[in-house]
């Protein structure tokens, strides 16, 4: 480990120190504005999010930099920058009402939200278990804090109190497997790792065993896969509507990315006799989210049964392995991404104060009373079902012809049964917003225009990446070739 | 001198006692404590291995992951006063609102 100050590569780290300088600045600045104008914190997140968007953009393509050999910046880690930096800039813009209507601390919601994007940037540019680890503390830390921010209300006390001891016990789990991957490697450099691991001898030993072992069950917990997603609903169900959005949308891609990097380099390729069990545990994610999905009345605890359905299907492409697996993973985030925040963008704009969990019943007749937001919801539900001419009907289409083509046909099949049985809890809330009638006492929501260019954006977004999914797609393979040739 | 195997199984021994504790204790204090002894188990792990194999990344290593723990810590003990207030209680059994 040799690292002086000279050879830094300040390029390379320029995204990472320009978010933290944003995220420091809006904590800095809170002290000094007063209540009333503190939503404009909001809107410094937002320009730093941007310009750092506009230079992952600007080096797109560009070569592979490696900081002090413990980041490295390739397009695979710009891509997945690039959809932390939109879920992230989406949140806040979804996050400012409630959080100016909850009054305090509205300095520290934007500080850590900024925080916990910084953590997914290190987890999607991890060159070594040690960025691993700190990124995904990095993310976890704040959003436990974040998940219990209403301090008075019992259910994100219980959200937060859920979320920290099981992650903390998942990152232990991590972290021992990381250990012994240490002893038997030596280092904890992922390309170290791998090769050491490149000859098929080294599988053998039972320090490797039991490392990888006890490193896939932390990541398991992480991405939330049967059978170590038992904390999953609880927790985004009680955490603040729009950190629910962040978590769902953004700690999956987290996840997935890091598990990307450490499968796609440090255990590629993978000995046969580990598939077996992680093709179990992909039909048991799927089968049990969907399965637990299709008796929820709370839209919030739906959500969150899906999403744990969602990692299974990721999990297939895992599974096939193969280059085009991993870029059906990327393009399937980015359009996942955007259709959670869009649907928790109308959820937020129809929740009222004092109601923490909405239910079904509360959007019959909406597509009466607000045609725009029914419009959008119907498609983000047809997208999150799998419909086309949506995104996700492609996500699935690029998954699923991936595992085909790496001769999975029984996962496959299994998968679309999975997403017809799906069909059915999505479809139904269409039903409810265009066949029921409306019920007393709701009255028509004023939408915020924030909350009006989020759903526009997504609905743009999700229907472009359904008609006309080329231009993504194309940018998620050179993505993934630029790490795993 | 000790052997590698010695302090392996010690840090195993005291990795199983953190589970055990996290599955069985109640007290979310208590259980926050077990997760914290593994997570020193890992600790002792990491230096054993650093040791044998002469090689300083396992000492950085539990650098590390002492500060996030400490940063885990303040976070944890937090929560758990925030929903003293609320519930007086700590019992992670009597804590179930949130279920379906």
């Amino acid at each position: 480990m040799s690292v002086t100050g000279t050879q830094l590569d300040w390029g390379g780290m320029a995204p990472f120190l320009l978010l933290t300088a944003t995220a420091l600045g809006t904590l800095l600045l809170d002290l000094f504005l007063s209540p009333r104008h503190r939503v404009r914190l909001a809107y410094l997140g937002l320009t730093g999010l941007l310009i750092t968007m506009a230079l992952l953009v600007h080096g797109f393509g560009g070569q592979e930099r490696v900081v002090a050999e413990m980041l490295i910046v390739d397009d695979f880690s710009r891509f997945f920058h690039l959809v932390f930096l939109l879920i992230a800039a989406l949140t806040i813009l979804v996050s400012v009402k409630s959080v100016e209507q909850e009054g305090t601390h509205q300095g520290e919601y934007y500080t850590l939200v900024l925080f916990a994007t910084l953590g997914m940037m290190v987890m999607a540019s991890a060159a070594d278990l040690i960025m691993v680890f700190l990124g995904l503390e990095a993310l976890s830390i704040p959003l436990y804090i974040l998940s219990g921010f209403l301090r008075g209300d019992v259910r994100s006390n219980e959200s937060a109190l859920k979320y920290l001891l099981l992650g903390a016990f998942a990152s232990a789990f991590l972290l021992y497997g990381i250990a012994f991957l240490y002893g038997a490697v030596g280092s904890t450099r992922l390309k170290s790792i791998a090769a050491h691991l490149g000859h098929g001898a080294a599988w053998e030993n039972p320090l490797v065993f039991l490392g990888v072992g006890l490193l896939l069950v932390g990541l398991a917990f992480k991405v939330a896969a049967v059978p170590f997603h038992m904390w999953l609903p609880d927790v985004y169900e009680g955490a603040p509507t729009p950190v629910t959005a962040f978590m769902i949308a953004g700690t999956k891609a987290a996840a997935f990315s890091a598990l990307l990097r450490v499968f796609g380099t440090a255990l590629s390729p993978l000995p046969p006799e580990w598939i077996p069990p992680l093709w179990v545990v992909a039909l048991l994610t799927m089968g049990v989210g969907n399965i637990a999905a299709l008796t929820q009345q709370s839209i919030k605890r739906m959500l969150a049964y899906s999403s744990i359905a969602h990692a299974g299907y990721l999990l297939v492409a895992v599974v096939a392995g193969t280059s085009r697996g991993f870029s059906s993973i990327l393009f399937y985030l980015v359009v996942y991404a955007f259709m959670n925040l869009g649907a928790f963008a109308v959820i937020i704009a129809l929740a009222r104060q004092g109601e923490e969990s909405p239910t079904l019943s509360s959007y019959a007749g909406l597509g009466f009373r607000h045609p725009v937001l029914a419009f959008s919801m119907a498609v983000f539900m047809f997208s999150l079902a799998g419909l086309p001419p949506t995104g996700g009907f492609m996500g699935k289409f690029y998954i699923f012809s991936a595992a085909v083509e790496a001769d999975y046909v029984g996962l496959v099949i299994i998968a679309v049964v999975c997403s017809l049985i799906s069909v059915f809890f999505y479809l139904r809330v269409v039903v409810v917003m265009y066949m029921e009638e409306p019920r007393e006492g709701h009255s028509s929501p004023v939408l915020s225009p924030a909350i009006l260019v989020t759903l526009f954006l997504a609905t743009a977004a999700i229907l472009q990446l359904g008609l006309l999914p080329a231009g993504v797609w194309d940018l998620a393979v050179r993505s993934v070739q630029s790490f795993w040739g | 001198m000790v052997p590698l195997w010695a302090y392996l199984l010690l840090s195993g021994f005291l990795f199983i006692v953190g589970v055990v504790g996290v599955a069985t204790r109640r007290n979310a204090l208590i259980i926050f404590m077990s997760i914290e002894l593994m997570l020193n188990a890992v600790n002792l792990t990491f230096v054993a291995f650093s040791r044998f194999l002469h090689s300083l990344d396992g000492h950085v290593f539990v650098f590390f992951v002492m500060t996030v723990a400490a940063a885990e810590v303040v976070v944890g003990l937090a929560i758990i006063i925030a929903l003293f207030r609320n519930m007086e209680t700590v019992n992670v059994d009597e804590i179930h609102l949130l279920k379906g």
